[in-house]
């Protein structure tokens, strides 16, 4: 499509910006231009993108973020997404335009800064605690000990009020809600431990826990920061995904049109929907003729006619030539919005997921509470009411049994997986998707867009007459419905020239015409041409009163969709394919790669109905789709997949969005998770042991600073190199 | 021992020292792109000369986008 017709568009891509830019985007920045570019992985692309655009006219400056794989251009005002990303294409590397708004909330990581500004403090405090303490372990006594206490307790007590005070809030938000999580304990620690040391200290005692408690903190707030960064990679994902489209309707009006956002459309609103574009709410066609896609919405591979009196659907392509639709359902009585409600039934049965780390920490915190109050009482008992020995004591044993290793455990590996699949083309949008994903047995895939890349590939084109294909040709490249555009490009691929057809126009809704040696050629849809349809997609060419020609398509198979397959056969996985499409396809699909449970024309509700039904068998299903006719499905599986490609919908509804056109990551991805629980477990498994060793030590009141400093770094240092042995 | 009353305090400053260097580095938004800045460091392009002033993004503190940290560049 053109630039000048970039306003009016809708779903499309290509036509995203320019809305954008008149729109919500306007405060944003108009000068500046952010790219997706997902290609760009290696230090070479710094220079190929940044030189390459430097020289385009407009083009100020030019800025890779190779971590966050973006493009950031900085032009006059004169430039759009839309000039830039052939010339990006041209330089080797995909570009897809991101909304700068939608990403704002990413690219100030306000709660990420603040961790870290937080870490670097107790980082600080750790050191130099550390360095005074070592003094008073190597045996420094009397007023040398006492002094170097002080000082200690003066770095460390405002780092632990500064630094600490995540751990406290939580807590805090924890005791209002009558529930006490992993935190109470952890703010338990800290304060008892701080206020004992400070009591020591001017009590000229022994043992001061200072450096325990800012190192408790430091190590903790570690993997809080992990942790967080985990979470704000799969939220800016998701952003980003989001930032691809920008819903937006062209409303026709007495005097003229105005472009509107889509949740604004009111039933009785006159829309009119461009070619290339999508349709932004249910409708009636009142005008105009075309043929749409339906393949995001239902599955279908075949395009459908649309003419006045036909009704269209949101999510739904047009391809060949202007409609205009009278809405008839917006908003929350659209089929999208019906689709959206069964999302959110599933989403909410997944919430109930509870994560390895939960588990754990529903296990940890009444222990640790039971063992450090059983302490304190006993020795209370013991000693006959000796208050100060009996608060150490227990204050002694909640020091040692915090969490370090615990709240590391998980954050590290999932740091550590995640970036591992990132580099992969994989993008983790959910924390708990990678333990969900090493559970997997079953997998349903989605045919059209999932195992099929949605675009059709003429079939035994070389049986053809040679003048047919050259007529073809000429005809075809006249349109660009996808058909044609397939056509056209398995031809060239021959080496086939087109014939010299004149008189070429688009029939919008039927076809393509012309005249070929003084006959009237057609190349469309087998009814208009005078042939009869058959139910495999195909496209039908007629020269003068000659016999129809057809000519047929398959979808062409998505790269390593075959490989993927096969392995997650040989792993022992069960594999179904469910598609909207017609049986025919799904069966020829299903039995090209090996699938043996298919099921063809499955409505939306019932993927989902499907998918609960393996479930209730006990099945742990991964789903792979990429429809909005797949996205309650999707919700509903333990786990779910979907390409980059797929509509948003359908991408906000899964957990791990694929970021290449291969699906071979996806077996990478299972690979990786059963790996990094095997980890996580081991990492459970490591401090239990750490503490299984230390925590008698100090119910018997042998435990000394130094032993519980030691305790602390190494389990932590071990569950974190633990988490990096990932492959 | 009189040797501490020296020591600590200096030992503290230079702890100071590197938290404020922390925490200028944070501030200044050195953290967006560690693999980028990673492979620039090789780069041989701003070798014979500076970086140009306008190539070198401003330091805007713009809420809705981090302007491109020109100063590491060179």
């Amino acid at each position: 499509m053109s630039v000048t017709e970039a306003p009016g568009g809708i779903g499309c891509i290509g036509c995203l910006t320019a809305p954008m830019a008149q729109g919500k985007g306007e405060a944003a920045a108009v000068d500046e231009i952010v790219l997706a570019v997902p290609g760009a992985d290696c230090a070479a692309c710094i220079p190929a993108l940044e030189e390459g655009l430097a020289s385009f006219p407009g083009v100020r400056d030019v800025r890779v973020n190779l971590s966050l794989r973006r493009l950031r251009v900085r032009h006059d005002g004169s430039l759009a997404p839309e000039d830039l990303i052939p010339e990006v294409a041209r330089l080797g590397y995909e570009a897809l335009p991101l909304d700068l708004v939608a990403l704002s909330g990413t690219e100030n990581d306000r709660v990420g800064r603040d961790l870290l500004m937080r870490l670097g403090v107790a980082f600080f405090a750790m050191m130099n605690v550390m360095l005074l303490s070592v003094a008073v372990w190597s045996g420094a006594t009397d007023a040398t000990r006492d002094i170097f206490h002080l000082l200690s307790g003066a770095i460390a007590l405002p780092t632990v009020l500064f630094s600490g005070q995540p751990f406290f809030r939580s807590a805090w938000a924890g005791v209002k809600r009558g529930r006490l999580g992993m935190d109470f304990p952890i703010s338990l620690a800290l304060v008892l431990a701080s206020s004992i040391s400070v009591y020591e200290s001017f009590h000229g005692g022994d043992h001061a826990y200072f450096d325990a408690a800012v190192m408790l903190t430091f190590f903790l707030l570690g993997g809080r920061y992990l942790d967080h960064r985990t979470r704000a990679a799969a939220r800016s994902a998701a952003q980003e995904l989001a930032a691809l489209e920008v819903p937006r309707a062209i409303r026709l009006t007495g005097e003229g049109q105005e472009t509107v956002a889509v949740a604004d459309l009111l039933v009785g609103d006159l829309i009119s929907v461009r070619p290339g574009a999508r349709v932004p709410a249910d409708g009636v066609v009142t005008a105009g003729e075309s043929e749409i896609d339906r393949s995001l919405l239902t599955g279908e591979s075949l395009p459908a006619r649309a003419a006045p009196g036909g009704t269209v659907s949101a999510g739904e392509v047009n391809l060949t030539g202007p409609l205009t639709v009278r809405v008839t359902a917006a908003g929350r009585d659209s089929s999208l919005s019906r689709i959206a409600a069964l999302v959110a039934v599933a989403e909410e049965a997944r919430s109930r997921y509870t994560s390895l780390a939960d588990r754990a920490a529903r296990a940890y915190s009444p222990l640790v509470h039971t063992l450090s109050f059983s302490a304190f009482a006993f020795w209370m008992w013991k000693t006959g009411g000796d208050l100060r020995f009996a608060v150490n004591i227990s204050a002694a044993t909640l020091i040692i049994t915090c969490p370090c290793a615990l709240g590391l455990a998980v954050p590290a590996v999932v740091t550590a997986a995640s970036g591992k699949l990132f580099r992969k083309g994989l993008l983790i949008k959910s924390g708990t998707a990678l333990e969900r994903l090493a559970q997997v047995d079953t997998v349903v895939f989605d045919k059209t867009g999932t195992l099929t890349l949605g675009a059709p590939e003429p079939l035994d084109l070389v049986a053809h007459d040679a003048d047919d294909l050259r007529v073809a040709l000429a005809l075809a490249q006249g349109s660009s419905h996808p058909l044609a555009q397939a056509l056209a490009q398995g031809s060239l691929g021959l080496g086939v020239r087109p014939a010299h057809v004149t008189d070429v126009r688009e029939v919008p809704g039927h076809g393509i015409e012309g005249v070929w040696q003084d006959q009237r050629v057609r190349l469309g849809r087998a009814d208009w041409v005078g042939a009869k349809a058959g139910d495999v997609t195909a496209t039908t060419l007629r020269i003068g009163g000659a016999e129809p020609v057809t000519f047929a398509f398959a979808d062409a198979l998505r790269p390593g969709a075959e490989g993927l397959v096969t392995a997650l056969a040989a792993q022992g996985m069960e594999l179904h394919l469910v598609s909207g499409d017609v049986a025919g396809a799904v069966e020829g699909l299903a039995q090209r790669l090996g699938i043996p449970a298919w099921t063809a024309g499955a409505r939306p509700e019932e993927k989902a109905a499907y998918v609960r039904a393996l479930a209730s068998q006990g099945r742990r299903v991964l789903m792979v789709g990429d429809g909005l006719n797949d996205t309650a499905a999707l919700a509903e599986a333990l786990v779910s997949v979907s390409p980059a490609s797929a509509l948003d919908a359908a991408r906000a509804a899964s957990d791990i969005v694929l970021l290449g056109r291969d699906l071979a990551p996806v077996e990478d991805a299972l690979r990786i998770a059963r790996q990094a629980v095997r980890r996580m477990r081991e990492n459970f498994a490591l401090s239990a042991a750490y503490n299984v060793v230390s925590v008698p030590v100090a119910l018997m009141g042998f435990a000394t600073p130094l032993l519980a400093a030691l305790a602390m770094s190494l389990s932590s240092v071990t569950v974190t190199l633990n988490a990096l042995r990932l492959k | 021992m009189d040797i501490l009353i020296l020591l600590v305090p200096v030992s503290l400053g230079l702890g100071l020292l590197g938290l404020g260097a922390f925490i200028w580095t944070l501030r200044s938004r050195q953290y967006e792109d560690p693999k980028g800045d990673a492979a620039r460091i090789l780069s041989d392009r701003w070798d014979d000369r500076p970086a140009p002033v306008e190539d070198r993004a401003p330091r805007q503190r713009r809420p809705d986008a981090a302007g491109p940290q020109g100063g590491e560049r060179g």
